[in-house]
């Protein structure tokens, strides 16, 4: 394939509008083990690699907590890097996570989001994703391949700022997305290259100059401070990954924020969901409006950070919101969007009264209808003036 | 906002449905067209019923649900017709699109299918004179196209090009496309 200098309108599946977006990025290191679905995206950055397209040095490993850590010495070392993977690939990562966060190296991982064993399933859900979400790192969640697309490129500026130098996590959803093929409008090459500009390296392992050492032992002399600070510069962020956002929409006419509000500034009802199930959700939306329902959507692209104050302005004045939880907490009080949104709203009076439905897990399907059926019983427990049941499935066979 | 058109494709695992549906895709990419194209994924064996689904639309397509009521359903294999139900929630005056070597009405008589369309060819038997060997997927595409208008015929033809051209040989391509060009004239509707 030839390098492409213009923006270009293509089909692609979201796998591939990562692989693309990796290719203009041209990333110093890529470590990398494949996994359903997230293989498609490795293999056709294999084909850039072989093809000549990119001077990426492309680390074949034999396995994702390999891969994590070679990403990790390669970024340590001074490098621009990324990788990308998938449900037990990421729980493989596990304690690698961790240690990428902490050492504030700015690597940009893929994450096609898919449930975790057992029983064995390849489909969407969200639990591989929310079982990373302390881990320290940015989690950008995206609708569509096109966002999968503009939010790596975005990912890049964010990850790399110098008020910012931490891991970013770009998601989208297994199989409705990573393999699904949609109309992508890809930027220019030299568009790409200009807007993430050359990669500047901080505290190189290999500057022999200015010799640094990373990860040694720090006990409870340091260790608490060193937490402190990771823990102001991850909320620091939200600010750098707006401003981005807007530079980008300059550029391609693509504006991102932390939240999109679809119909919400009338609304009294409004859902809360993240990636693929927002635009599914949107659709919902219209035919409700168009009955003359007063509902809206609140779509959280960026989960990690946690926008709170933003969140909180977007849905103090409703009377009722449904979060809708693609994982769940095993024991816990609802799903990680309900359990956080909730406590957000706490310091707010009055406030909606909110219900948390989990669905969609291990890819079963989600409808307009079942979204429909959320709203109508969110406007049930505003109408009766108390929540009954917290907690609820949408979608499930009893 | 306007319900995108939605196809469902019937066929077995091998005769090449998923390329089929992104064969499509990329033939409505030239139209300047929105689309969707995905497989439905499960334990995929050769021979074993497949499906593959298209959506289409002049305005961004937002929905990412399974397609449960498409306004198309394209039967790539003959002999899935009575052994899945191809007719599955299809829409009122729904279009059929057939590889099958009868009439309108023969296929209407089989499936107990009086509304909306049918388009059927004998795919199988055109590529066997032309490529010497049964390949339906390419075909198919040109019975299809005369009853989907959201697409041209050359548009479809650029897109199997582009699909096959690094992978087959000049002569091969060539044969594909004149399937489906013998397709697309032969294909009867009623």
């Amino acid at each position: 394939m030839k390098v492409m200098q213009e923006r270009v309108s293509m089909g692609l599946n979201g796998n591939a509008a990562a692989a693309h977006a990796m290719r203009q990025i041209n990333p110093h290191v890529v470590a990398a083990y494949p996994i359903t679905p997230q293989t498609d995206c490795v293999e056709r950055f294999a084909e850039f690699v072989s093809e000549g397209l990119v001077d990426t040095e492309f680390v074949t490993v034999e396995s994702e907590h390999s891969a994590l850590s070679a990403c990790i010495g390669a970024a340590a070392s001074g490098g621009r890097v990324m990788t990308a993977t998938s449900s037990q690939g990421l729980a493989l990562m596990w304690e690698m996570l961790y240690i990428a966060a902490s050492m504030r190296l700015p690597i940009v991982m893929m994450v096609v989001n898919r449930a975790l064993s057992g029983n064995i399933n390849i489909h969407c859900d969200h639990s591989d994703t929310m079982g990373a979400r302390d881990a320290g790192w940015i989690q950008l969640f995206s609708e569509n391949a096109q966002e999968v697309y503009d939010n790596m490129i975005q990912a890049v500026r964010i990850a790399e700022d110098m008020r910012v130098r931490l891991p970013v996590m770009v998601t989208q959803d297994g199989f409705i997305i990573s393999h699904a093929v949609e109309r992508v409008e890809l930027l220019g090459d030299e568009e790409v290259k200009t807007f993430v500009g050359p990669y500047k390296a901080l505290y190189s392992l290999l500057d022999l100059q200015h010799p640094v050492t990373y990860g040694p032992l720090d006990l409870f002399d340091y260790y608490f401070e060193h937490k402190r600070s990771q823990i102001e510069a991850i909320d620091n962020c939200l600010p750098v990954i707006e401003e981005v956002g807007k530079e980008f929409g300059k550029l391609s006419g693509r504006f991102y924020g932390l939240l999109e509000e679809y119909r919400l500034a009338d609304a009294e009802y409004a859902v809360v969901v993240l990636g693929s199930t927002c635009g599914t959700a949107k659709e919902a939306v219209d035919r409700l409006r168009d009955r003359g329902k007063k509902v809206g959507l609140l779509k959280i692209r960026c989960f990690r950070p946690f926008p709170k104050e933003q969140i909180i302005r977007a849905l103090a004045p409703l009377k009722g919101v449904a979060v809708l939880d693609r994982s769940v907490t095993f024991g816990g009080f609802g799903g990680p969007v309900f359990t956080e949104i909730r406590s957000a709203l706490y310091d707010v009076s009055p406030r909606p009264l909110i219900i948390d439905f989990y669905y969609g897990l291990g890819g079963r399907d989600i409808y307009v209808e079942d979204i429909e059926k959320a709203f109508a019983r969110i406007e049930d427990v505003v109408r009766v003036g108390w929540v009954d049941k917290h907690i609820d499935y949408l979608g499930l066979r009893e | 906002m306007e319900k995108p058109l939605e196809i469902r494709w019937h066929g077995r695992g091998g005769q090449g449905v998923v390329t089929a549906s992104r064969i499509l895709a990329d033939a409505l990419l030239r139209e300047g067209k929105y689309f969707q194209a995905f497989p439905e994924y499960g334990p995929e064996r050769m021979g074993a019923p497949v499906k593959a689904y298209n959506r289409v639309s002049d305005a961004p397509i937002r929905i990412h649900s399974g397609v449960t009521n498409p306004e198309i359903v394209v039967v790539v294999d003959p002999t899935l017709i009575g052994a899945v139900d191809v007719l599955e929630g299809l829409a009122e005056n729904g279009t059929v699109v057939a590889n099958f070597p009868g009439t309108p009405k023969e296929l209407r008589d089989l499936l107990h299918f009086s509304g909306g369309r049918v388009a059927v060819v004998d795919a199988s038997l055109i590529s066997r004179e032309i490529l010497g060997r049964v390949v339906v997927n390419t075909p198919i595409l040109g019975a299809l196209c005369r009853v989907l208008p959201q697409v041209r015929l050359e548009s479809v033809l650029e897109a199997v090009r582009a699909q096959f051209g690094e992978k087959l040989r000049a002569e091969v391509v060539e044969k594909n496309l004149a399937c489906l060009r013998r397709a697309y004239e032969e294909a009867q509707i009623g």
